[in-house]
């Protein structure tokens, strides 16, 4: 990103001023901190607090479009993974109609939602789930046979769980929200979407 | 009420939908389907009407000053319409800031016709035919003037480049509860949000196809919908809390993705779904 | 009084093309906005293509066609330079009367 701006800077004064007269990187994070909080205006139930980067956030925008170092990788992974908190009781599915619903549901969280609203982890719109649904999109990759494919056992559900609980602690700066960690989904509703992924009986497992 | 347009997608669609159900895979037809029936909306595209009421709304005088639009200076001269969108966003050196065509349209309604800036900002977004938008007609009107023209925003002023290092940083800023950046979506080539194909705007081409579309007709919204509208639409369903209208980060983003989108022709005002 | 419409008219063969585009909100009586209650009905009931003096297309609409109504249609006939009038009526007891030159 801090090359193609320099490059994109130099081509454009034909080679003249090259890198010297660009302001440095911690001047540009500055006026850029400055312009976000100036540019947006809290609404419904989106407050200005929602562009307080975490250090998750932070570390992945500055990486963006770039490679990703291993040891910032492991270090975010470790970080997401302490976070996990599975259920006391231990029961890690619930039922996956329910599942299928949280799923296909597509809002929450957005300040045009009604605050006492359904909350969806919305699935479909980067994932195919139940191959009887048409409308799935490519974010991220087929979920279609999850729980056949690793089989059905302990290890599935908990990774299962944790995934959607925290992605960014398996796939570092992923692009999945961070369901659990980030108060989108409810235990409850976890535990639904693990039964549409892990359940046998689930359309995603036949 | 968008009946008439859904059936006969519906009949399109629906045989190859019913032929291809069984399989998981079935996406290609689906998709070309789609794609047949936006073709077949390109006819009679309802944001000319908007253009009219546009060019209208641009030549009439109003405001307290009584002046028509004809003085706004859109970069290119005062009253230069022709070829004027393609050129921005631009530094102006009377506002001492970098504008895109509705910033630029609400400082020439508030200095040049006197409209307090509240009254110009009234209806920024129509909802229906008692709630119609001056801005979107304006925009309609003038972006329909830099159709077929290659776009050009130059970027030898540091006020631009400023703006255009600003908009990247901004493409690529995850936040809210969703940890949702421009790039989560945009950001690689083939993907898609369910069945709506999304441009790599990291890309020349990507940016090219994206930028050159908009302003737009929504079917879905019932209204011509300009690229200001776009970004607080994205940053809506991103989980952030409201772009404001003409905020710095919205010209900043503008900039960004316009600069990229330089050397294919412009062809709005477009038709979507 | 609504918008204007834009209609454009070209003689192709022995016959005129004509495509209106029509700035009408088309609402079918059937959606609820958000506090729930239903919004009326608004939508184009008659739409009556005039050429020399006689009806070229007569048309009964409902609330099926679309938003902003584009329509295309063929008569035998016509001239450049002849006029083509359009006018429509909706259930508000709103009217509409535009014409064009055949191109």
């Amino acid at each position: 990103m801090r090359m193609s701006t320099c490059m994109t800077w130099v081509a454009v004064a034909a080679a003249a001023v090259g890198c010297a007269t660009t302001p440095s990187d911690s001047e540009v994070n500055a006026k850029a901190a400055q312009m976000l909080k100036a540019s947006f205006k809290e609404a419904g139930q989106a407050k200005l607090d929602r562009l307080d980067q975490d250090d998750t956030q932070r570390t992945c925008s500055l990486y963006a479009g770039k490679a990703l170092p291993k040891d910032v990788a492991a270090r975010i992974e470790a970080a997401n993974l302490a976070t996990i908190q599975y259920p006391a009781d231990g029961k890690l599915v619930g039922d996956w109609k329910n599942g299928e619903k949280i799923a296909q549901e597509g809002r929450g969280k957005q300040f045009s939602d009604d605050p006492q609203g359904a909350v969806g982890a919305n699935c479909y719109a980067c994932h195919q789930l139940a191959p009887q649904e048409l409308s799935f999109g490519t974010i991220g990759p087929s979920l279609y046979r999850f729980g056949r494919t690793r089989g059905f056992t302990d290890e599935t559900r908990k990774y299962a769980y944790g995934k959607v609980y925290n992605a960014d602690a398996f796939a570092a700066c992923s692009n999945m929200p961070r369901f659990g960690h980030s108060g989108i989904l409810t235990d409850a509703q976890i535990r639904d979407v693990v039964a549409l992924l892990v359940d046998p009986d689930s359309p995603v497992n036949k | 009420m968008n009946q008439i347009r859904w059936r006969l997608a519906a009949g399109v669609a629906g045989v190859a939908l019913a032929a291809f159900a069984a399989h998981a895979p079935g996406q290609g037809s689906t998709v070309d389907e789609i794609a047949k029936y936006r073709a077949a909306l390109q006819d009679g595209n309802p944001a000319e009407l908007w253009e009219a009421r546009g060019e209208e709304l641009w030549k009439r005088p109003r405001g307290p000053k009584n002046v028509s639009l004809e003085r706004c200076d859109l970069g290119l001269g005062p009253g230069v319409v022709k070829g004027a969108y393609a050129q921005l966003p631009r530094f102006f050196a009377d506002a001492n800031r970098v504008m895109d065509l509705e910033t630029r349209l609400l400082y020439c309604m508030t200095t040049e016709q006197g409209m307090a800036d509240a009254d110009a900002r009234k209806q920024l977004f129509g909802n229906g035919n008692d709630r119609k938008s001056d801005m979107e007609a304006i925009v309609a009107y003038v972006t329909s003037e830099s159709k077929g023209v290659k776009m050009n925003v130059a970027l030898d002023d540091p006020h631009v480049r400023e703006m255009y290092a600003l908009g990247e940083r901004m493409f690529y800023f995850r936040g809210g509860p969703h940890d949702f950046a421009c790039a989560t979506c945009h950001g690689e080539d083939g993907k898609r949000i369910r069945l709506q194909d999304l441009p790599n705007l990291t890309t020349k081409e990507g940016a090219q196809k994206a930028y050159t579309t908009w302003p737009a007709y929504r079917v879905s919204q019932g209204e011509v919908r300009t690229f200001q509208w776009r970004l607080y639409d994205c940053f809506r369903q991103q989980r952030f809390p409201e772009l404001v209208y003409g905020s710095d980060a919205s010209i900043a983003l503008t900039t960004f993705l316009a600069r990229n989108a330089n050397g294919a022709a412009f062809d709005a005002p477009a038709i979507k779904r | 009084m609504a918008d204007p419409m834009k209609i454009r008219a070209n003689v192709v063969g022995d016959s005129t093309e004509v495509k209106v585009l029509m700035n009408h909100e088309m609402e079918t009586g059937q959606r609820k906005d958000a506090q729930g209650k239903t919004i009326p009905a608004w939508f184009i009931q008659t739409v009556t293509a005039t050429y020399d003096g006689k009806t070229v297309l007569a048309a009964q609409w409902g609330p099926a066609v679309a938003k902003n109504p584009f329509l295309a249609f063929k008569f035998k006939g016509g001239a450049k330079g002849d006029k083509v009038q359009i006018t429509w009526t909706d259930n508000r007891g709103d009217r509409r009367t535009d014409e064009a030159t055949i191109a």
